[in-house]
């Protein structure tokens, strides 16, 4: 029931997102018409689905590691993670092909993500929100560093482009590499009952014969490949793996074997619905998903500080 | 059997567990016992994995506990600890169903579904099954982590604390369970007591332990006396004997 109605309503977003934009698919001729969907509107539509998606699961994977309800890449330093590797790239490399820079964005995004759970594992237990916190905090830290490199590198502008997520320059040859995040997220489901044991702590995990550091390192691997590779096609877009797991595991419980579908089909629908907004909010110029987002999500943080501190682990 | 060898374990510099020996046979109730902080739940943390062991050694059906495979271990022997995720959304369906985690890998059988179907009503959870963990109260909750250890199927079984958060109704009720376990299936079941009643009610065997060291081993009637309540918990209760069974007057 719930998951016909979630394909029904990404099926009507998709197709809106077709047809939303500067150019009129109804007065124009046709051959233009083809031509603007298969290199413009129709990449556009699938990266937000797959970015969406991917982004969803990793939040929800990263949850489950943590075991805390408040944390996700893009806000806990894996982005943040992931530009800094992409910048470094950049700088170090100029002349780095694509797949090189996301090697190398995956890379630094495994090693943000590892440095913020050695740090959280030091934490009390019982003070739930102090790991999003120092997510925050150390999100902003390395946030801050790539800022400092880029100015003093004179690449402020060049880091835009990643530190705010948008789908604008998306295009037919310059999004594909989404479909690799897509397949890694997608890849989790074969894991679903390992990542939802991991969600029971270490000694449960252990107690079931699970290797657990492995299972935590291959969810940190989809994690950062997710990461890394949004973070270099459409940059980062904050709140959405956030928001959609914490409202998938209200609706659908833990399990991550049952919830997985779902927070995909959410993830995608809402990163969709954010980029129609950003389309239209201020025609015929374009507001980036990622402030889109920012906005709405940040009241949805709130909320679920506030309202729903008794949801926190 | 599970043999322990000259064990001692340090945390931060301060000994725990000071060079234990223990052979615990296989069949029946073995009850630890000691006073907070005498290193029970590490010894049987030690014996499940949980914790890496530093010197000494451990065999669990000659099973060399460090050495072993994982899921053979997870097959040959489970523990309920004592921190548990409260807060978890899976249903209690769910949870007991991970307990077949290490014979089906991920990949239920109509077996697996069967057993985690008897142990739900076995204990009593027919009603919540669907429930989340997280809307439980604490007895319901502890109940279905020992149904989920219950369905991992194992000769071995530790326990650390299970009667935390437990009325007499249910502790009770726990405790025949595991005495059933012993009796008709041979099992094996090591539990860590903090009630001295319930252990001299319900074990075969109490092992005493004080600031790292087996202080008293032995059959209820042979342990439990004013004597031991003085040298191991440094109190003055009386013990007076019931139909036979040690009884300690609070």
């Amino acid at each position: 029931m719930n998951a016909w109605l979630g394909l029904i309503a990404l099926a009507v977003l998709a197709s809106l997102s077709l047809f939303v934009g500067v150019i009129d698919v109804w007065q124009a001729d046709r051959h233009e018409v083809w031509s603007l969907i298969r290199d413009s509107r129709f990449p556009r539509t699938v990266a937000t689905v797959l970015t969406g998606a991917s982004l969803a699961i990793a939040g929800q994977i990263m949850q489950q590691i943590a075991r805390n309800r408040f944390v996700e890449p893009m806000t806990a330093g894996t982005g943040q993670s992931a530009a800094l590797g992409i910048l470094l790239t950049a700088m170090l490399f100029p002349a780095a092909s694509v797949g090189l820079k996301m090697v190398l964005a995956s890379l630094a995004a495994l090693g943000g993500s590892l440095v913020f759970f050695a740090i959280v594992r030091k934490l009390p237990p019982t003070q739930p929100l102090l790991v999003p916190l120092v997510g925050l905090i150390y999100g902003g830290v390395v946030g801050a560093g790539v800022t400092y490199v880029a100015y003093q590198a004179d690449m402020l502008q060049f880091i835009g482009i990643w530190m705010n997520g948008e789908f604008s320059g998306t295009l037919r040859g310059r999004y594909e590499l989404l479909w690799l995040a897509g397949l890694a997220a997608g890849l989790s489901y074969l894991v679903a009952d390992q990542l939802s044991i991991i969600g029971l702590g270490e000694a449960v995990s252990l107690n079931l014969g699970l290797n657990y550091r492995q299972v935590v390192f291959l969810g940190l691997i989809v994690i950062s490949v997710v990461t890394g590779l949004t973070v270099v096609t459409v940059g980062m877009i904050p709140f959405v793996g956030l928001v959609v797991p914490n409202l998938v595991s209200q609706i659908a419980g833990d399990n991550l074997r049952r919830s997985l579908p779902l927070t995909a089909m959410l993830g995608a629908a809402l990163v969709l619905a954010a980029d129609i907004v950003g389309r239209l909010v201020i025609y015929p110029f374009e507001m980036p998903v990622g402030t889109v987002i920012g906005i709405f999500g940040a009241v949805a943080f709130l909320w679920l500080l506030y309202g729903g501190a008794r949801l926190a682990r | 059997m599970i043999e322990i060898e000259n064990v001692t374990h340090r945390i931060a510099g301060r000994t725990i567990l000071s060079d234990v020996s223990l052979e615990l046979e296989k069949g029946g109730i073995v009850a630890l016992v000691g006073p907070n902080g005498a290193g029970k739940s590490t010894l049987l943390s030690l014996v499940a994995r949980l914790l890496p062991l530093q010197s000494g050694g451990i065999q669990v059906d000659g099973l060399r506990i460090g050495v072993a495979a994982d899921d053979v271990l997870a097959r040959t022997l489970a523990i309920l600890p004592q921190e548990l995720n409260v807060a978890s959304r899976l249903t209690v369906r769910d949870l007991v169903g991970f307990g077949r985690y290490p014979y089906h890998k991920g990949r239920p059988t109509s077996e697996d579904t069967a057993l985690v179907a008897h142990a739900l009503t076995l204990f009593d959870l027919d009603d919540l099954a669907e429930r989340q963990l997280e809307t439980l109260s604490g007895g319901q909750r502890q109940r279905a982590f020992v149904a989920m250890a219950y369905v991992q199927d194992t000769e071995y079984l530790l326990l650390d604390e299970p009667l935390n958060n437990l009325d007499i109704g249910t502790s009770r009720a726990l405790m025949e369970q595991l005495r059933n376990l012993a009796e008709t299936r041979n099992r094996t079941i090591v539990i860590v007591l903090h009630d001295i009643n319930y252990a001299a009610a319900y074990a075969d065997r109490i092992v005493a332990l004080k600031a790292g060291q087996v202080v008293a081993d032995g059959p209820p009637d042979q342990v439990v006396d004013d004597g031991l309540l003085r040298r191991v918990f440094g109190t003055d209760a009386r013990v007076s004997l019931i139909d036979g069974r040690p009884v300690v007057l609070v």
